[in-house]
């Protein structure tokens, strides 16, 4: 392990601890913008530039932005009272380190997993358009097709209803 | 179509860009110190006092009437009166402003010391350079930053200054006249005192 | 002779190596990327300050004003055409006091104006700014800045949320919201390169435009897909960079600049700064994508050092900016909105469609004609599209009895 990732990963884990634990949902959303960059900087130092990249340009850029809009558009600026450590945190402690048990053990003992670390193979950005768009075509279609559904829907909703029943005192 | 009065209104922009370098006429602005538009002729900065003749103690109109001190809307005058009295233009006997402080900063150049002041004493400067490093000492102008002869007072406003001749030397030639009346007066009155030695009458008052 | 001129060429390669060699061999990578950044750190705050005296004297100039023309060497009579102006405004920028509200969250309005600039000179890690003068040739340079340039977003929302000022939230909900619609074209109009040149990679997208036709260039702005590609990244890269007539974001006369209302001193430098190196940033990949690098316009003029080419390009570039800046009024927000999706967007993928007719086309007159018609032919109809209900011409206004 090299030193860059250890420093790495040590802000990663403190900045996804700050999220789990500060009060105020902005400093919580700025927060997981700093985890997002650490696992980016991550999948930098395996010389996976593209996933890399794409975190960045995805998370940081997009769904940070987005949770912090719909904080800022949905409460207001307070922060609760209540700490954060609730009454069922003991139960919630159990349950993480299970999960976290069987996850690991699963990884541990998975049949894909090589024993020895191997060299890397060299993916470029053109090996991944290869096969996003060869082997791989009909999940992207598919992922394709989800999203503008997704679009087409929000259009829906965000369309007005009846353009005459529009109150905005002005006639068209 | 899309963009067309964009290119236009970039034409219109290009063309005042490059035209400014040719016609020195497109610029409005005048480089300041270097260049100077012509003041206005009823420009007015902060008021100074008129002195006649090449003393400036000795010729200043001022009767240390405090007038002008006693009207200035935001009290910016200082006067102090003479003890002693010397005399004016007229010859008459006077008392003089011992201190006569104007403090730039408070006045407000409204010009109401000039109207009010019956001597054509205090009139406005049309100054405007008087920025200065001391904002106290600096901007309080005394009596001798203030005397200004009448020939630069007959400079910055020729209008005003004719103006304010003519009263003073109708005032001179009334009291000339005057004096001259009086004079006659007095002489008749000897005249007529001389003529009527012998008899006792009451002397002739002199008016 | 064409020895001296590849020397001249390669003159800040061949310094870098010489002076990262006398450090020892395994400090070699460390010195060579302190060399390049603190080259970065020199260049283009630099390049700001002279290009802020040529925004106000040029817009001085259009508006038929002389701008600042004072300034030169102090205590001399030179006056260099009032080029020394940036001395006395950096100055009074550092001095002033630094004032943070009250109400506001103190760490966060720290910090956004470091997070604004830290992503604008990351970009500049790809840009290639003259032959072999990259500092990290990505696989997926292009990628990198643009995920880079989404940064920029998160630092405007902490400026705007951490400022506690209705002014400040507005205008960084109409940055982010600008930036998102605009980001959308501004990436299509550079995918059409990169389906085109077939690389990520800003080096490979240089190499395929250097090469000569008749003496000509053969930049990809001389193609039908490449001049709308190259207007749709020219327009969207003015909005990413909040200029004039998309500055709704710092508009002083409606939301006293915006998002950063509140920030004063050294901070608002920061921010003035990030915000040209920005521009500057953006430029330069537009010049990268569409006008071909560092390479020179035509071939008898090839020997001109590469850095000189791409630094004339910014500079036109830059100076298109403060040409428009100082012609268009600032749009309206359902303007600004309306012209990216409705008319930036649908252009943009219609181009990424012309550029692959060009690309699976043989390569003769016919593909001219076919893609120019097809250009052509949608930004009529989509202008039209735009224009339509919108009553243009003389304003009627309506007074109170």
């Amino acid at each position: 392990m090299s030193p860059a990732l250890i420093i790495t990963a040590i802000v990663t884990i403190l900045a996804a601890a700050t999220v789990m634990s500060l009060r105020n949902l902005v400093h919580c959303a700025l927060a997981m913008a700093i985890t997002f960059s650490g696992i980016a900087a991550i999948y930098l130092q395996l010389s996976a530039e593209f996933v890399g990249f794409a975190e960045i340009l995805v998370y940081v850029g997009a769904i940070a932005i987005l949770i912090v809009f719909a904080i800022l558009l949905t409460r207001s600026g307070e922060s609760p009272e209540k700490s954060v450590l609730t009454s069922g945190w003991g139960a919630g402690i159990v349950v993480s380190v299970l999960v976290f048990t069987a996850l690991g053990w699963a990884v541990l003992n998975s049949a894909g997993l090589p024993k020895a670390a191997t060299a890397a193979p060299e993916t470029t950005v053109k090996n991944i358009g290869e096969a996003l768009m060869g082997k791989f075509i009909l999940p992207l279609e598919i992922v394709g097709l989800v999203l503008t559904a997704a679009m087409i829907g929000a259009v829906i909703i965000a369309l007005k209803e009846d353009p005459k029943t529009d109150n905005s005192g002005r006639k068209s | 179509m899309l963009g067309e009065q964009i290119i236009k209104g970039m034409a219109v922009t290009a063309r005042n860009f490059f035209e400014s370098y040719v016609s020195k006429d497109r610029l409005t602005t005048v480089q300041y110190p270097e260049e100077r538009l012509p003041q206005k002729g009823n420009t007015r900065q902060f008021p100074f006092l008129v002195y006649d003749g090449d003393d400036w103690e000795k010729g200043l109109r001022c009767v240390a009437c405090q007038i002008c001190e006693k009207e200035c809307p935001p009290k910016c005058i200082y006067i102090v009166k003479s003890k002693d009295k010397k005399p004016d233009y007229k010859g008459q006997p006077q008392i003089y402003p011992l201190r006569f402080d104007i403090d730039i900063s408070v006045c407000m150049s409204c010009s109401i010391c000039v109207e009010v002041c019956p001597f054509e004493s205090i009139k406005m400067n049309t100054e405007f350079e008087l920025s200065t490093a001391d904002r106290f000492g600096g901007l309080l102008f005394t009596k001798e930053q203030l005397a200004k002869p009448n020939s630069y007072y007959q400079k910055v406003h020729p209008n005003d200054a004719a103006e304010s001749d003519a009263v003073i030397a109708s005032e001179k030639a009334k009291a000339e006249a005057k004096a001259k009346a009086a004079a006659e007066a007095k002489a008749k009155a000897a005249a007529a005192a001389a003529a009527t030695a012998a008899t006792p009458v009451p002397p002739a008052t002199t008016t | 002779m064409g020895n001296m001129f590849t020397a001249l060429d390669q003159i800040f390669v061949n310094v870098l190596h010489w002076l990262v060699s006398f450090v020892p061999e395994p400090w070699h990578p460390f010195a060579s990327a302190l060399l390049c950044i603190s080259f970065i750190l020199m260049v283009f705050p630099a390049f700001f300050s002279i290009i802020t005296i040529f925004e106000r004297k040029g817009i001085g100039r259009i508006q038929n004003r002389y701008g600042p023309n004072r300034v030169g060497i102090p205590f001399t009579k030179i006056r260099l055409c009032g080029f020394g102006q940036f001395v006395p405004d950096g100055l009074k920028m550092l001095t002033k006091e630094d004032i943070v509200p009250r109400a506001a969250d103190k760490l966060v309005h720290f910090l956004a104006p470091v997070v604004m600039l830290i992503p604008v000179l990351l970009a500049y890690a790809v840009l290639p700014f003259g032959r072999k003068m990259t500092m990290t040739d990505y696989d997926a340079g292009l990628l990198f800045f643009f995920a880079i340039g989404g940064a920029v977003e998160l630092a405007v929302f902490m400026a705007g949320w951490s400022s506690r000022n209705k002014y400040s939230l507005l205008g960084a909900m109409r940055a982010i919201a600008q930036m998102i619609s605009y980001e959308i074209p501004l990436i299509l109009s550079a995918v059409t390169v990169v389906m085109v040149v077939g690389s990520l990679k800003l080096v490979d997208i240089i190499a395929a435009q250097n090469h000569y036709a008749y003496g000509i260039a053969q930049w990809n702005v001389f193609t039908p897909w490449g001049l709308l590609g190259f207007m749709l990244f020219f327009i969207a890269s003015l909005a990413e960079s909040n200029r004039t007539p998309f500055d709704l974001p710092e508009a002083e006369s409606e939301i006293i600049a915006g998002y950063f209302t509140e920030y004063s001193g050294f901070k608002f430098a920061l921010f003035f700064l990030g915000e040209y190196l920005g521009m500057f940033a953006i430029s330069g990949l537009g010049i990268t994508l569409f006008l071909g690098g560092w390479t020179s316009p035509v071939s008898f003029l090839t020997w001109i050092p590469s850095y000189i080419w791409f630094f004339t390009k910014l500079i036109t570039i830059i100076f298109v900016f403060i040409w428009i800046r100082a012609t268009l009024p600032r749009m309206r927000m359902d303007q600004l909105m309306n012209f990216a999706w409705k008319f930036m967007l649908p252009l943009a993928l219609i181009n990424i469609l012309v550029a692959g007719i060009w690309h699976f086309m043989a390569v003769d007159w016919q593909r001219w004609i076919v893609c120019s018609f097809l250009v052509v032919f949608s930004y009529v109809i989509l202008g039209r599209g735009l224009m339509r209900g919108q009553k243009l011409g003389k304003r009627n206004y309506r007074y109170a009895e």
